[in-house]
């Protein structure tokens, strides 16, 4: 494997850190000039990330060692296939989530907005210290800041219900946190190494079978929580109440898809194929996160509030993602890992489109959606066409994902789990389109509205994702070269190189 | 009996330190809590000095010493008491007469500030 | 000069404190700016001695040139040279904070006392740290809790009565270390803690060094607020002029705790702890059940000082259970918890002090809003409190990651738990502020966050009390960050030979 040391990966998590403070010490009255600190620090971050995805698809890894943590440990960046897919999704979308950040937060004169966005750049930058991570150390180093610095988030609003699920997340996520230090420390003294290796570097340190089960608990159940899996989940959707672009941020960009993250570092990274089939793990976990898969869809289609629908259907997109990982075939894995940056997009778009919605019009419920394409024509023209992707029909980049993930299946001769994927299919069409049918072919009371669509602020970021979740589904390797890399990934998780 | 006549000076502060310590524990007065923390240290001074006395020892002063020079031969050690833990205990009683001297003027302060020094009239009061 | 250091921290204060009456009788304010040269020459010549044994290895001081076992010795070596300068720059730190507050609430009068006790306070911690002789140690000890008993008295309403039990309860824990010591002597005939250690193997299986160590054991616990003997301490940190708070809670049980290390590991082998006698085992679990006691009893309390009492109530725990489970890594954990601790614990009694003398609010339920009035002081606690909640990159991670470490690998799983479940207790009390302070501006208004924020003038301390603050948070990130060079260079040398 050809190393690279490179400064890249700590620029990368260090802009949004000084953008952070630049932003929380400038004066709340001058917003534009707050405004533009983030755009600074968001595109230079997308810069740097982008201009490391080359040297990561000819094969080589970037590497920075900081500083010893510990004996034999540090504080370590290593940018490999799968990290720098995060990298891209989570510092891409941070751009186009600043944009309807800054529509949103002015158009209903949010208070605290200095907090706001101080926050909202910290997180992404312990989302790209995730990413780029190089041993499980230092992903837990950030992976605890990403926790915190979501808490003002979720809390926003200061007010009961705020402050309760403010209250919900912490505990859950920290509680998740402990246990994964325990599984990490454990880990350690088993191993004595924490560095991530495709195909896992838990093999070969005669750690009995017993450990190694036990580790592989804590460590699911650690990054598991974030991930919302089953029954872990019931923070999300209490988060719910936090503004929307945090919703967005939350679900499509950092906190869930940091646990999903998590989740493949440990099954692909940590444990590897062979060691997870030799203590016959796998398959428990796949059964496992079906169950998600399924119920939090019927849980989805019995909320009428649009954002917990969407919370819902997160929760099982993200199970999907597991599932593709624990089956350990390369169809499989490759599906899992693309569909990382592709619910991304999706997810991301479906949520503005709420936010927009709720900014308009100041409507949450599915039930008062009646007609309201025809007011907000864009908006919901971006929510259906982002609503096939996720049900997985082509050309929409849902399709392509899914499509890897059922061959997978078949590669892993599982074939429950492709009746699993089938049925979720089904079940997603089943929630999202009653919306799309509603908004475009039921008539409101008031009979049909006139045409009057939300601020530009809002309509350009969720257009912006719309579009590139129908390139990403005709073009996989648009620019990014998604498919290149979730396919490399998963061809040297299961080389084991 | 053997075991109790020949480390007697043992008891004797072990039951010193017992009443002091009853008296800290149990008493509610003020100054009782004063007297019988100064029983608890003056066992402990008793415990040292005892240990450095022998029978027939007598103290550590070189007779003549100063004049002519004494061959350390015709010394033997054994015939002095070892006068290490008595000048330890000076610094000790210097440290618990401080100690007294810092509690009775809190003494003083908490009567002037509650007009009692029981203990539980003011616990009553504060609360 | 440079080998002159470790007396000079020493003599600096000690001679200070004399003359800071007596010049003060002339004038008041002068007292401050007196003492607060003389803790800066000591920490300077802390610093010089920590250089010193950087770079030629430890000290060893004999006072008037006397030798040991006869003479009284200082010994530096890397932990206490650490441990020193620990104590002098915090020490520093809060004096600096601590000139406003105590014109606030202790009488003009008393300010050349004050400064004065303040200064022996200090000086006696450090001798505690740097000598290398029991009885010494005894007198250091007894001079560290006769200034601190005069200081909890200036306090507030009850400051009285507090320092009244805390001299009871103080003076049998230095009685039962006199004893103890007077029990060593009697079997090996010296003070010295190296000729203790070199004597120590052959009398381990004496009634008597076992009846020594308990004493130990009981006094150094009561000194450094160990469950159970910790009843004097809530009171007397919650009754006590705030800047005493600040000074103490960060350095007296601190050092107490090295102490405790020293008397584990250097007058007595560990060997004696873990094998001969079963006291390291005993140790875990009483320090395992004030972990949780000390935290639960924090989730209960409504007034900060208090709170942060018993918060440090738990936190001792952490060292004496990095302390008694006698391997490497819990070692290195319960050493580095000294300082990750002394960093937290002091920045958030000097939060406190700045709040107090601000507005004069202790009631956690009134602290709405408090980020709007004191931002970079709240901004400051929320540091401290994610090291005491052992988030990373703070201290408190890396001394928690090294103590779950110790425990995993000595098979200690209930420790293991204990630690855990105890930072997620410390953010239940550390984060209910937190909620408090930043997130409750339309509690109870049943808005949905469109109003304007009400306004709130910003009041902040004076920059002389949050500078230090600022300085403090500082330092708890960056002991988490250069926690490797401390072990490597300081508290690596503590874990004895031959432990796993």
């Amino acid at each position: 494997m050809n190393t690279v040391v490179s400064i890249k990966p700590l620029l990368a998590v260090l802009v949004s850190l000084v953008g952070a403070f630049f932003i929380l010490f400038t004066s709340s009255k001058r917003q534009n000039l707050r405004e533009s600190w983030t755009f600074i620090a968001a595109f230079i971050k997308f810069g740097i990330v982008l201009s490391m995805m080359p040297v990561i698809l000819h094969g080589k890894v970037i590497k920075l060692t900081l500083l010893e943590i510990a004996p034999g440990l540090s504080l370590m960046f290593k940018v490999d296939f799968l990290g720098i897919i995060f990298g891209l999704v989570a510092s891409g979308l941070w751009i186009v989530t600043s944009l309807y950040s800054i529509g949103y937060m002015r158009g209903l004169k949010e208070h605290a907005q200095n907090r706001y966005f101080f926050a909202f750049a910290l997180c992404l930058s312990a989302t790209m210290g995730i990413a780029f991570a190089g041993n499980l150390l230092t992903f837990y180093v950030f992976y605890e800041m990403l926790t915190i610095s979501t808490y003002p988030l979720v809390t926003h609003n200061e007010d009961e219900e705020a402050v309760k699920a403010g209250r919900k997340y912490l505990t859950y996520t920290l509680s998740a946190g402990v246990l994964l230090l325990f599984a990490i420390a454990a880990t350690y003294l088993y191993a004595g190494t924490l560095e991530f290796m495709p195909g896992g570097f838990l093999n070969g340190h005669n750690i009995p079978i017993g450990v190694l089960q036990f580790l592989l608990v804590a460590f699911l159940i650690g990054c598991g929580v974030k991930a919302g899996v089953m029954p872990f989940h019931a923070w999300l959707p209490s988060a719910m109440v936090a503004p929307t672009p945090v919703s967005a941020l939350l679900h499509a960009v950092a906190v869930v898809k940091a646990g999903v993250f998590g989740c493949v570092r440990i099954i692909a990274y940590v444990f590897g194929p062979v060691v997870l089939k030799d203590i016959h793990m796998w398959l428990i976990v796949a059964y496992f996160v079906s169950f998600t898969i399924i119920v939090s869809s019927l849980f989805a289609l019995a909320s009428d509030n649009l954002k917990r629908r969407l919370a819902f259907s997160t929760i099982s997109q993200l199970s999907y993602i597991i599932l593709g990982a624990a089956l350990l075939s390369k169809a499989s894995l490759t599906g899992s890992i693309l569909h990382i940056p592709n619910h991304a997009y999706m997810k991301i778009t479906l949520f503005f489109c709420a936010g927009a919605i709720f900014v308009k019009t100041g409507k949450k419920n599915i039930s008062e959606l009646d007609g309201i394409g025809w007011q907000m024509p864009i908006t919901m023209g971006a929510f259906t066409l982002v609503s096939f992707g996720m049900v997985g029909i082509p050309p929409l980049c849902g399709f392509i994902s899914k499509w890897y993930l059922c061959l997978g299946t078949l590669q892993a001769r599982e074939f429950f789990f492709l009746f699993v994927l089938l049925t979720s299919a089904v079940l997603n069409a089943a929630y999202f389109f009653p919306i799309v049918y509603a908004a475009f072919f039921r008539q409101p009371a008031g009979g049909r509205p006139a045409f009057n669509e939300a601020s530009l602020p809002l309509v350009i970021p969720l257009s912006i994702t719309a579009v590139m979740a129908v390139i990403f589904g005709i073009f996989p390797n648009f620019t990014f070269h998604f498919f290149d890399l979730a396919r490399n990934a998963a061809t040297t998780i299961i080389a084991g190189m | 009996m053997e075991f109790f006549l020949g480390k007697f000076n043992y008891w004797v502060y072990i039951a010193m330190m017992m009443i002091g310590f009853y008296a800290m524990i149990a008493k509610h007065n003020l100054v009782k809590k004063i007297i019988g923390m100064n029983i608890f240290q003056t066992a402990i001074i008793l415990f040292y000095v005892s240990i450095g006395t022998k029978k027939g020892g007598t103290i550590p002063i070189l007779e003549g010493a100063g004049h002519h020079a004494v061959a350390p031969e015709s010394i033997n050690v054994a015939h002095y008491i070892n006068p290490l833990p008595h000048v330890l205990m000076l610094t000790a009683i210097v440290v618990g007469v401080s100690v007294t001297g810092v509690a009775l003027a809190l003494i003083i302060l908490i009567y002037k500030r509650y007009n009692t020094v029981e203990e539980d009239e003011i616990l009553r009061q504060l609360s | 000069m440079i080998h002159q250091a470790p007396i000079l921290t020493i003599a600096t204060l000690l001679l200070t404190a004399f003359w800071v009456p007596i010049i003060g009788m002339f004038k008041k304010e002068s007292a401050y700016y007196i003492a607060l040269a003389a803790i800066f020459i000591a920490f300077a010549a802390a610093c010089g001695t920590l250089y010193s044994v950087l770079l030629h290895g430890p000290i060893h001081y004999h006072m008037g040139g006397w030798p040991p076992p006869w003479g009284i010795e200082f010994v530096i070596d890397y932990l206490n040279a650490g441990v020193l300068v620990l104590i002098a720059l915090i020490s520093f730190l809060t004096t600096i904070s601590a000139k406003k507050s105590v014109e606030q609430e202790i009488n003009r009068d008393k300010w050349p006392a004050f400064w004065s006790l303040y200064l022996l306070l200090i000086m006696s911690l450090m001798g505690m740290t740097e000598t290398g002789d029991m009885f010494n140690m005894y007198v250091y000890l007894e001079v560290s809790s006769l200034t601190a008993y005069g200081l909890i008295a200036m306090g507030e309403d009850g400051a009285l009565i507090a320092s009244f039990n805390y001299v009871i309860l103080g003076s049998v824990g230095a009685s039962f270390y006199l004893l103890g010591v007077g029990y060593l002597y009697i079997v090996t005939g010296s003070l010295n803690m190296a000729d203790l250690y070199r004597l120590m193997p052959g009398l381990y299986h004496s009634k008597v060094v076992f009846t020594a160590f308990a004493f130990f054991m009981v006094g150094i616990g009561i000194k450094m607020g160990l469950f159970p003997l910790h009843v004097w301490l809530p009171d007397a940190y919650t009754r006590a002029p705030s800047a005493i708070s600040a000074l103490i809670a960060p350095t007296m049980t601190k050092v107490s705790a090295y102490v405790l290390f020293r008397i584990i590991l250097s007058v007595f082998h560990i060997q004696f702890s873990t094998m001969i006698i079963p006291a390291a085992k005993l140790l875990m679990w009483i320090a395992a059940v004030g972990i949780i006691y000390g935290s639960i009893m924090a989730i209960a309390q409504k007034d900060i000082k208090r709170m942060l009492a018993y918060s440090s109530i738990s936190q001792i725990g952490y060292i004496v259970l990095g302390l008694a489970l006698a391997n490497r890594m819990g070692l290195i954990g319960g050493a580095l918890h000294i300082f990750s601790h002394a960093f937290a614990k002091g920045c958030l009694f000097m939060v406190a002090m700045a709040i107090v003398y601000k507005t004069g609010i202790r009631n956690i339920d009134e602290f709405k809003d408090l980020n709007k009035k004191m931002p970079f002081t709240m901004a400051a606690f929320c540091v401290a409190a994610l090291s005491m909640v052992g988030v990373p990159p703070t201290a408190g991670f890396f001394s928690k990651w090294y103590l779950v470490l110790g425990t995993i690998s000595g098979r200690h799983w209930l420790m293991t738990a204990v630690i855990l479940a105890s930072s997620l207790l410390n953010a239940i009390y550390f984060f209910r502020i937190i909620e408090k302070t930043y997130f409750s501006s339309f509690l109870g208004g049943g808005g949905h966050g469109h109003h304007k924020t009400p306004t709130v003038v910003m009041t902040e301390a004076p920059a002389m009390m949050v500078i230090p603050i600022l300085l403090m948070a500082v330092g708890i990130l960056a002991v988490g960050l250069f926690n490797f060079q401390i072990i490597h260079h300081l508290l690596q040398f503590i874990v004895p030979g031959g432990l796993a």
